[in-house]
């Protein structure tokens, strides 16, 4: 089939990612001439929509951006447009939204390990074929995404769009008995994760080494989630406040997602980022089990991202047992945040990466403008370019089996493209 | 009795709504062993050939793409349920239905000829025949749940239409209207959500659209008198269920005492 002169492979959306997109490959001869991934989102317009609107309404509004982490969307935003008023959350406070934010990474990594992408691994359609071989494996897992899920419904009222979130705060404290009830779910959780660990260690992991430049938060004394510097292995550290300056998006005609550049450059966030710039910021006793499962201080492969977000949703259920344990309700559920004209910026860790909001205010606190840059956005470059260069070295695999292997190598970067996309299509063409 | 064959479609959406489906955490494994998935793009690469019985429809049609869509789905469904406030109301996307699209295009886009996007974010209804609507943003999980179990047992789904006030009484929550002065859309907000936001000291915003017969007049002074300013009213109103007739005739009413 190789031998073909003229070929063009179609085959129907990408399953088991977060919306939908395409992805359209030209080879001619034994070259791979363009890669392309191909994001028809359906535009919703947030940045033009917040236009007017009150300064308090970005963590409601954006959190509609994405349904798998709409914490994330909250938490940027809270930042950029506390930022813009002169108000920095601390404390309790502070301490509260990570848990919160812990319970989102801990849904958002187990969705993607057990049901969107470890069914590659195994050769399974979907998780729920595990359901008929391997219960107990599904129903881990389902237990430990429902963990995560039961720390942000607590904090935040519900587990997708939460209503708790405010400037400044909360709308309503947890009460300690309530916080209480998460330990013996927490504690299960642990056990859960680690098992989940020990699992995906043992997965077998195609061969594919990638060197972009990587983009993280770097958090003072800890893994980045809520706050920290933006750090680019090659660019340094460079403030939220400047980070347009450094990250600049452009729009290409396959795409309704922009694509960004650092400094000119491509590069990659998320889990492999976070890994390699900020890993051994993590407690001894998680960095032992990581490496036990095979990871070393950098991985550069994305389809051992799989390890890496193992390895976070561990952490995020070990930090918020820290936040219950050592939780001492504030004062108020919220300080206050008067408006005031002026810029913000705001950056935090969604569970696929760097995720930017900034917001310009006037006096009275209507929005004048917006700009917000998701981290499937800014990954798009480097994922046509791992394909690329993944692809390049299958060409001898017939269409089903390469198709099937382009698709498991997208999943590896969890792209989360109701962010950022809406149909993934994959063509191959070969003349 | 062969299996239902279920189908879950995404149109202009955030994914939250099918999400809800697959945060049915303690569900999932038995409802799986009581439909058969024909179509789950998000769960599943095995797709099985129509017609579908069940069809969960999230999103809303804002393309001339989806357009197109919605009308295969319909004809490919047997029984067709549109799930949360963009299927049903256009969602939060449809704020760009009281402005200039190309304007807005402008603002995110620096070649917007690219983009295929149709003026108005509209509801599935506005399109084609729906046979249930499941409202909020997102749905409700219980709903979700509720809505499945009755097809499957072939009754009515007990989804009631009354207010958030309801749901607030049944929850023993203190009304915060009347306890603390705080601006709330629960009078006139569909129920589902388990009035949600009172019991954590909010007031309603609205998020699962109109209940069946809103009194939004009556709103107003009940608004005002407790320190909105009719901007935010008219915000309120214009926010993730912008279009739905009774909140789109509330905000022009408080856009227009505003002046």
């Amino acid at each position: 089939m190789t031998h073909r002169s003229h070929r063009l492979l179609t085959v129907g959306s990408l399953a088991r990612v977060e919306g939908e997109g395409a992805l359209h490959i030209s080879v001619r001869g034994s070259r791979v001439a363009d890669i392309r991934l191909e994001i028809y989102e359906p535009p919703r317009y947030f940045e033009a929509l917040l236009r007017g609107r009150a300064y308090t309404e970005p963590p409601d509004i954006t959190a509609r951006i994405c349904g798998i982490c709409p914490v994330a969307y909250q938490m940027s935003a809270c930042r950029a447009v506390e930022d813009a008023c002169g108000v920095t959350v601390d404390g309790q406070l502070a301490e509260l939204r990570r848990l919160l934010y812990c319970g989102e990474w801990i849904e958002s990594h187990t969705l993607h390990v057990y049901l969107l992408h470890a069914p590659d691994f195994l050769g399974l359609p979907d998780a729920l074929a595990l359901a008929r071989t391997r219960p107990e494996l599904l129903k881990r897992g389902l237990r430990l995404k429902k963990a995560g899920n039961e720390i942000v419904e607590r904090l935040g009222g519900r587990a997708i769009h939460p209503i708790n979130v405010r400037l400044g705060g909360f709308h309503r404290l947890p009460e300690r008995a309530e916080l209480d009830r998460l330990t013996a779910v927490l504690r299960q959780a642990r056990t859960d994760a680690e098992d989940t660990l020990g699992w995906v260690a043992g997965f077998e992991f195609p061969e594919l080494a990638v060197g972009h430049e990587l983009l993280a938060l770097r958090g003072r004394g800890g893994y980045a989630i809520d706050a920290g510097v933006p750090y680019g292995s090659r660019t340094g550290a460079f403030t939220a406040a400047d980070f347009e300056s450094h990250v600049l998006e452009r729009q290409v005609p396959h795409s309704t997602a922009l694509h960004a550049e650092l400094d000119g450059r491509r590069y990659l966030t998320g889990p492999l980022a976070r890994w390699s710039l900020n890993g051994a910021l993590l407690p001894p006793p998680i960095l032992a089990l990581a490496a036990e499962a095979g990871l070393g201080p950098t991985c550069d492969n994305p389809f051992r991202s799989i390890l890496v977000r193992a390895v976070e949703v561990l952490w995020a259920v070990t930090e918020a047992q820290r936040i219950i344990e050592r939780y001492e309700p504030p004062p108020v559920p919220a300080v206050p945040v008067p408006p005031r004209a002026g810029t913000g910026h705001g950056a935090t860790e969604a569970p696929r990466g760097l995720l930017y909001h900034r917001y310009q205010l006037d006096g009275d606190g209507t929005i004048r403008a917006a700009t917000i840059i998701p981290p499937t956005a800014q990954n798009q470059a480097a994922i046509e370019a791992d394909l690329r260069t993944f692809v390049q070295d299958r060409l001898h695999l017939d269409d089903v089996e390469l198709t099937r292997q382009c698709e498991q190598a997208i999943r590896n970067y969890d792209p989360c493209i109701s962010c950022a996309a809406h149909f993934l299509d994959l063509t191959v063409e070969r003349a | 009795m062969s299996v239902p064959r279920l189908a879950v479609w995404k149109f202009s959406s955030c994914d939250g709504c099918q999400l809800t489906l697959l945060d049915c955490e303690d569900e999932l494994i038995e409802l799986a062993g009581k439909v058969e998935i024909g179509y789950f793009l998000e769960a599943t690469r095995r797709e099985l050939p129509p017609p579908y019985d069940l069809s969960l429809v999230e999103g809303s049609v804002a393309t001339s793409a989806d357009l197109e869509r919605i009308r295969r789905v319909r004809e490919q469904s047997k029984y067709l349920v549109t799930i949360g406030a963009c299927a049903t109301a256009g969602g939060v996307q449809a704020l760009r239905n009281l402005a200039s699209l190309p304007e807005y295009q402008a603002v995110v886009y620096a070649c917007p000829e690219y983009i295929d996007s149709l003026a108005d974010s509209a509801p599935i209804s506005a399109h084609v025949p729906v046979d249930l609507e499941l409202r909020g943003c997102p749905i409700d999980k219980r709903q979700l749940l509720e809505v499945i179990t009755a097809y499957l047992a072939d009754r009515k789904p007990d989804i009631p239409a009354h207010s958030v006030c309801f749901e607030c009484k049944l929850r023993g929550t203190t009304c915060v209207t009347v306890a603390h002065g705080t601006p709330c859309l629960g009078p006139v907000t569909h129920a589902g959500c388990g009035a949600l936001c009172p019991a954590y000291g909010r007031g309603c915003y609205g998020c699962f659209g109109p209940m069946e017969t809103p009194n939004t007049r009556a709103m107003l002074p009940l608004l005002r008198r407790d320190g909105m300013s009719d901007t935010n009213i008219t915000r309120l109103y214009r926010t993730f269920n912008a279009e739905a007739p009774a909140f789109a005739a509330a905000a022009r009413d408080a856009e227009e005492a505003d002046g």
